[in-house]
């Protein structure tokens, strides 16, 4: 049985720096992987390159049994791998709701019906009660507080009935009690048969929520595994405390 | 669409088709003709630069191709005995238009924002100099006349005006089915973040240059009306930058992206720049003065003027309703509330 996301041999530089190094893991469809590691370690590159957003040197992905040597993010999106942005990528003029509907990805002649179908309108609204954005439906999303946008494009990622979704720092610049809401959220998603990976630097959030951890330093994976082993490895110790 | 908004476009369409009828002075008819060309102009304009947020300077150039399209083929043909059958070929000067509009799309739209801009404006130039060089087609600077339209005297400009009415109301239709589908949606989304729209299954490609096909397809379609008005087209008048420039500030001017705003526009501008250039033709002043009113709009409403106004009654009634006021400083209307 292959793993839902198989990452090969990626390798990107940026001039003469190599972001990601040769960094191979996979990521199940059934688990919460985390992927961690230092500042500047790499971890947004690999989900740029995953998701198609930037072009890797070498080395290939699979995705539901499906090779892409040149990932697209829309054929991705189609498959079932959706994901969200460290700062909050919505959509602002539009309003809440319609942030959710434009992402259920539907195909191209549906786009000539009203944009407002019963069954979409009625699963956004059901994600957007989900997570507790029902009251402001109708207003424009810039006019949402940061935690709120960050919670609407997760529900929103979340239209298209993905099968992995990859979260940029969920929990990055929100408050304390948001965090505990994001974690809920990803809790409950996850039971409902969502895959999750994750990069994340608040580290208690990484050891209870995610089971693998995957460890990245200078761009290649030094260590992979449950956390409590992740987090006993001399290698990622001497990464995140080491010179 | 709403019951108010369904009234308000008959309204609308029933006073534009009876001007014409009511008030038959010539120079009111002749203006009535420019305003609705610009109308037209502006909101097929919004389809491509509003919603989809591409700001194309080089429609024009889709202008001349119908002006042109329309002059060739009735260099030497007959416009039949009630002079209505260059009207007829409109729908097919508009296709080919589109379909021209396609192949530039594809290309220019691989650019977005300002650098799209100036790669369209510079297709409006090319075009330019190729009218003026391509004799044999074109006639180059000598240009190429048309069969007059054997009209009555009296109400020469009415078929012209009602046609241009038709085009219109088209326009609108296409901007107001696009809000209302799934189609407009998915424009704003290019609009707002193009990359990210992509990313989540949205038809960015698709959709885009369908706007822009249908959008300067409109064009061509005026540019026919216009080249059959005025009966001799000129490069240098049927593909002008200022034609461009016209359809962009009235768009601006009336609120870009909103549905009546480019309309608003049109019906503004135009008569307030025969007006000054009547009044203060002579010393160029008008200029200035069509300058600085434009630049007051912009200063005083910077989103134009549909958009400001709702919002500032959207503010009014959010404070006169909750004590409170939650509505923050930056929302901006929604497309719903701009097709309302």
């Amino acid at each position: 049985m292959t793993a839902l996301l198989e990452v090969d041999h990626l390798t990107k530089r940026f001039g003469g720096v190599t972001a990601v190094d040769d960094c191979s893991f996979t990521a199940d469809g059934g688990a919460i992987t985390g992927l961690i590691g230092p500042n500047g370690s790499g971890k947004t590159t690999v989900f740029n390159l995953v998701t198609g957003y930037l072009r890797a040197d070498s080395g290939r992905i699979a995705f539901a049994g499906h090779a892409f040597t040149r990932p697209d993010p829309a054929a991705l999106y189609r498959r079932g791998l959706s994901r969200t942005f460290q700062q909050a990528r919505i959509f602002p003029e539009l309003c809440a709701l319609d942030n959710l509907i434009v992402a259920a990805g539907h195909p191209w002649r549906s786009l000539f019906a009203p944009r407002r179908g019963k069954a979409d309108t009625a699963r956004a609204r059901a994600l957007l009660d989900e997570f507790g954005l029902a009251a402001h439906g109708e207003h424009p999303a810039g006019s949402l507080s940061y935690g709120q946008r960050k919670l609407l494009e997760f529900a929103s990622v979340l239209m298209s009935e993905p099968k992995l979704v990859l979260l940029d720092e969920p929990t990055a610049g929100v408050t304390p009690s948001l965090v505990a809401t994001m974690e809920r959220h990803i809790r409950r998603r996850h039971a409902a048969g969502i895959g999750f990976l994750i990069v994340e630097h608040d580290m208690n959030l990484v050891m209870r929520l995610c089971d693998p951890v995957i460890v990245l330093d200078r761009g290649a994976r030094i260590a992979a595994g449950p956390p409590d082993a992740v987090r006993a490895d001399p290698a990622v110790l001497d990464a995140y405390l080491g010179d | 669409m709403t019951l108010p908004g369904l009234f308000r476009a008959a309204l609308f369409f029933a006073a534009l088709t009876a001007l014409p009828f009511v008030l038959t002075a010539h120079w009111i008819v002749n203006l009535g003709v420019f305003t609705l060309i610009y109308a037209g102009l502006a909101s097929a304009w919004n389809l491509v630069g509003g919603l989809a947020g591409y700001p194309s300077l080089g429609h024009a150039a889709f202008f001349g191709a119908g002006a042109y399209a329309e002059a060739i083929y009735f260099q030497h043909r007959d416009v039949g005995a009630d002079g209505l059958t260059p009207f007829f070929v409109l729908p097919l000067v508009g296709a080919a238009v589109a379909v021209l509009g396609l192949a530039v799309g594809w290309i220019a739209m691989r650019t977005r924002s300002d650098v799209f801009a100036i790669v369209t404006i510079t297709l409006l130039f090319v075009a330019q100099t190729l009218a003026f060089n391509l004799n044999s087609i074109t006639g180059g600077s000598q240009g190429i006349g048309m069969p007059g339209a054997p009209f009555d005297v009296d109400s020469y400009e009415r078929p012209f005006y009602l046609v241009l009415v038709i085009i219109l109301a088209f326009a609108m239709g296409a901007t107001w089915a696009a809000m209302r589908s799934g189609v407009g949606l998915s424009l704003r989304a290019v609009a707002a973040d193009e990359q990210r729209a992509r990313g989540i299954g949205v038809h960015v490609t698709g959709v885009k240059l369908l706007a822009f096909a249908v959008s300067v397809g409109i064009a061509g379609m005026i540019g026919a009306v216009w080249a059959y008005y005025v009966s001799f087209v000129y490069p240098q008048f049927a593909i002008d930058p200022l034609i461009t420039i016209g359809m962009v500030l009235m768009a601006y001017l009336g609120g870009r992206g909103t549905l009546w705003g480019p309309v608003l526009g049109a019906l503004i501008l135009v008569p307030a720049q025969q007006y000054l250039a009547y009044q203060y033709g002579a010393t160029q002043l008008y200029l200035i003065a069509y300058a600085a009113v434009f630049l007051l709009i912009m200063l005083l409403m910077p989103r134009g003027i549909l958009p400001s106004l709702s919002h500032l009654l959207r503010r009014r009634a959010a404070r006169a309703s909750e004590p409170a006021d939650q509505t923050p400083a930056d929302a901006v209307p929604t497309a719903e509330e701009m097709v309302r």
